[in-house]
């Protein structure tokens, strides 16, 4: 007996009210942005300069005692947080301090981060500090630059290739999707108000490339089937193509969140904020892969001379044989 | 048909067993690591029974490369340093004036006197007694440019000479400034390499950055301000006249001449000449040692031509004071006793045994060319590198697990094949990034669990095709052949969407996230090869062998 997340024959109808699912998506999209404008991100020292010092310690950790030792200290904004996780130990308490930028100083300087060390040594003598970073403003301002350049450029590039395997019909659907995943993701990220550093700007990227892979599949199968049925309307093409593909989507999603759920339980803290990126990234990519980048192509409607045989254009590496 | 000929095969099987053979050493990481060292040990001439032993830890027939594990799994010291080119044009333009004062001397006849003037950093600024000859006197400092080369060919020269009233203004120009820029960000990146080596850790990496900047990681050492100390400071050792003592810190000062502090008297500050007798470059050796008095100091020896320029400096200032600067600090200013010809001396101060035997390292190491700003800085212990680890590898497993049974429950035969295909692909990620000599980061674990579950899509998407096909009742072996034929150009067109992606975050990114991109395009062009080739392949043999006249899939 096999395990079938989806019926053999599937008939879905995608499509009939797919300006209601492009309304959602563009709420979804302006919620998003709402929440980024509003609240902003919270964004780790990689983008705002400053030091973070991870302490781990035998004692529970006590917020207060940690900033009642470091207030004689001077040093503006601090954050502490206690840090939970099912893969440590039972006498491993760890806490993440955050302190800003000091003013003049390009990176914090070791005599801060000295001091800071003696102040919480007196006031919790067996603490460790398993993890001291810090970048300075000029670094932190360059590294937001170059992830934006990281993130257009990739989009851009994406764009490109899919004209020219496509129609720039599909192209524009690839991308509509694309910046919706991101954004839909940057929203996320600023409503509950989780670390954003370099690493979320890695998962960004692999959002992009996962949602992608998703889009690219389903306007493989479309294209194809526009040659095949030459008169169907464009609407039923696209129901049909989805429905064939629709238990590839399932399957490669439910591998890849099965993957990347074992990496957020077990991976440790460190990496959490970077496969919670994933994860939703995965399931909205999904998603706009046939409510956003099928419907904007619905939208726009594509060419239907598609005369060419079909061993020429499309298929142009079928005949590759192992 | 169904038919793949026997030198691919043999190929396809090659490439696997050669991919999983280099993988093979991280499965006995610790012991191969050992067995590296002692070899390395060896080879440096540390041959010792013991080493021996280590070293037969691994048969050196098998490969040994190993997967570099990155500073946030090992533990170490991250610094980004930005160096101070502008540094370096002073200590040029301070150079060039005894040269450009010989030429001016020469027309006092046409220019009148001359005299430097204050001006910014970088900058001579010379006033000459008859502005009507400044023509001759431009002309004359512009006939001591020297063109700089480049592989495009002359790009001008090393100075801009240009008059203001009365005024001769020399700096460098932008041309050469890039060039001095460049020089000064190598020179730095040597030294630094150097100072590390002299420490003697493992596999730290340094590198350039840009323009001016350099990445300097060292794993296992203690904290960033550990490694500061050993790379941060200048070290530019100095022997200078002195013009006078002082204990005004608003002294003013003649123009060539600079005020700077006294090391261990606080409040003392000598006025002396900026261009210097001689200069750190021209040491050879410096040891760690001890004064007359048992305290700790340092002995240093200069090559001939510092040894002559010394030897003759001490000739003819008997009895003046000599000052011995360490980056713009006086640590001793010695009265010259007499001539010192043999051209090595013993510099004393305040230190402890550990601060002579660090200045000793320095200055063997050589002095910076320019200070060092540090950007960013960061230090992970090895215990959270550990825990790192082990989560990661745990998180793996289960991953890993999970993914195959789901498969195998999905497709059953075919999900086995493509669960085979996996493993090996796993394998194959690793032996290419031992190969390449690549750096394993946290992230870069989680671009291996994405790609373990993504690799499975490739499978997938054939897998899928093969079930439609098979509806049409073509036969078995064609609904096969078919499956791989139609699914190529959706796999290709995914990967490949996906690969450029992991490009741009290769290019654009740095540390972990570089890691990341790495795991994930190597994992792109495995799970490709995988699917298509492996996966393929054992179909095939499986078809062969069974001749089924029904499939399930």
């Amino acid at each position: 007996m096999r395990l079938k997340l989806v019926p053999q024959n599937t008939s879905f109808d995608f499509f009939s009210r797919w300006k209601l699912w492009l309304g959602i998506s563009a709420f979804m999209m302006a919620l998003a942005a709402g929440s980024f404008l509003y609240q902003g991100l919270n964004y780790g020292i990689d983008f705002r300069g400053g030091t973070t010092i991870r302490t781990e310690s035998a004692q529970v950790v006590d917020v207060g005692v940690y900033r009642g030792a470091l207030d004689p200290l001077e040093l503006g904004d601090i954050t502490i947080t206690e840090i939970f996780d099912p893969t440590f130990g039972p006498d491993q308490n760890v806490a993440m301090l955050r302190i800003q930028a000091q003013e003049g100083e390009e990176a914090a300087t070791a005599s801060m981060v000295v001091e800071v060390e003696a102040a919480l040594k007196g006031a919790v003598p067996d603490i460790q500090f398993v993890s001291v970073e810090s970048v300075g403003p000029k670094v932190s301002g360059e590294l937001i630059q170059t992830a934006v350049i990281a993130v257009v450029l990739a989009i851009g590039a994406v764009l490109v290739y899919i004209w020219l395997r496509f129609e720039w019909q599909f192209a524009l659907g690839a991308v509509a999707a694309l910046v919706h995943d991101v954004i839909l993701t940057i929203g996320v990220f600023s409503e509950l108000q989780i670390r954003f550093d370099l690493a979320i700007i890695a998962a960004l990227l692999t959002i992009v490339g996962y949602s992608l892979n998703d889009t690219v599949v389903v306007f493989d199968r479309v294209r194809e089937n526009l040659r095949k049925y030459k008169k169907t309307p464009l609407k039923d093409v696209l129901n049909i193509s989805i429905n064939e593909t629709l238990s590839r989507t399932v399957m490669t999603s439910v591998t890849t969140l099965l993957a990347l759920i074992s990496l957020y339980v077990l991976g440790g803290d460190v990496i959490r904020g970077f496969v919670f990126a994933m994860i939703w990234g995965v399931i909205v990519g999904t998603y706009s892969s046939v409510f956003v980048a099928s419907a904007i192509l619905l939208y726009l409607g594509v060419k239907r001379d598609w005369t060419k045989p079909s061993n020429t254009a499309g298929n142009q590496y079928a005949n590759i044989d192992a | 048909m169904l038919q793949i000929d026997t030198w691919k095969r043999v190929l396809i099987w090659l490439v696997v067993v050669a991919g999983l053979l280099m993988a093979l050493p991280n499965a006995f990481y610790t012991r191969v690591e050992q067995s590296n060292d002692a070899r390395a040990a060896i080879e440096l001439g540390n041959d010792t029974p013991q080493m021996q032993v280590k070293a037969a830890q691994w048969p050196s027939w098998l490969p040994s490369g190993l997967v570099n594990l990155g500073l946030d799994l090992r533990g170490g010291a991250h610094l980004l340093a930005e160096v101070q080119v502008e540094d370096v044009y002073a200590a040029r333009m301070d150079a060039m004036w005894p040269e450009i004062r010989d030429a001016l001397r020469d027309e006092r006849s046409t220019i009148g006197t001359i005299r430097r003037q204050d001006s910014a950093p970088g900058e001579i600024r010379v006033r000459i007694s008859q502005p009507e000859g400044m023509t001759r006197a431009l002309q004359v400092v512009r006939e001591l440019a020297t063109p700089i080369q480049t592989l495009a060919g002359p790009t001008g020269t090393d100075i801009e000479v240009s008059a203001q009233g009365s005024d001769i203004v020399v700096t460098l120009s932008e041309a050469e400034k890039l060039a001095s820029d460049d020089r000064t960000v190598r020179q730095a990146l040597e030294i630094i390499r150097r100072r590390i080596d002299e420490v003697g850790t493992r596999e730290p990496t340094i590198q350039r950055q840009g323009a001016k900047r350099i990445l300097i990681q060292v794993p296992g050492i203690g904290s960033a301000s550990e490694l500061k100390e050993i790379i941060g400071t200048t070290a530019q050792l100095t022997f200078n006249p002195v013009v006078s003592r002082t204990g005004d810190a608003e002294s003013r000062v003649g123009p060539g001449e600079k005020l700077v502090p006294s090391l261990d008297e606080a409040g003392t500050f000598y006025i002396i000449e900026s261009a210097p007798v001689v200069t750190g470059e021209e040491l050879v050796d410096a040891q760690p040692a001890f004064d007359q008095n048992g305290r700790p100091a340092v002995n240093f020896r200069f090559n001939t031509t510092g040894a002559r320029k010394f030897g003759d400096y001490t000739l003819e200032n008997v009895g003046a004071p000599f000052a011995i600067v360490l980056d713009d600090e006086v640590i001793s200013a010695p009265v010259i006793q007499s001539h010192i010809p043999g051209g090595s001396g013993i510099i004393t101060g305040n230190f402890t045994v550990e601060e002579s035997t660090n200045l000793a390292v320095l200055l063997r190491a050589g002095a910076l060319p320019a200070g060092l700003e540090f950007l960013e800085e960061r230090t992970i212990g090895p215990e959270l590198g550990q825990d790192s680890i082990d989560a990661g590898k745990v998180a793996t497993m289960v991953a890993f697990a999970a993914v195959l049974v789901f498969m195998a429950l999905s497709y059953g035969l075919f999900g086995l094949f493509a669960n085979v295909a996996l493993i090996i692909n796993i394998g194959l990620i690793f032996g290419l990034l031992s190969l390449i000599g690549a750096t394993l980061t946290l992230p870069g674990i989680a671009g291996i669990v994405l790609t373990v579950g993504m690799a499975v899509d490739a499978n997938v998407l054939i897998f899928e095709r093969i079930r439609e096909e098979l509806k049409t009742a073509k036969g078995p072996a064609r609904a096969i052949e078919l499956g791989y034929e139609k699914a190529l150009s959706a796999i290709l067109d995914a990967n490949i969407t996906t690969f450029i992606t992991a490009v741009i975050l290769f290019a654009m990114g740095s540390g972990p996230v570089r890691g990341f991109a790495i795991t994930l395009g190597l994992g792109i062009l495995t799970s490709v090869f995988t699917a298509i080739f492996v996966t393929r392949l054992l179909v095939v043999i499986w078809f062969e062998r069974r001749r089924p006249k029904m499939i399930e899939v």
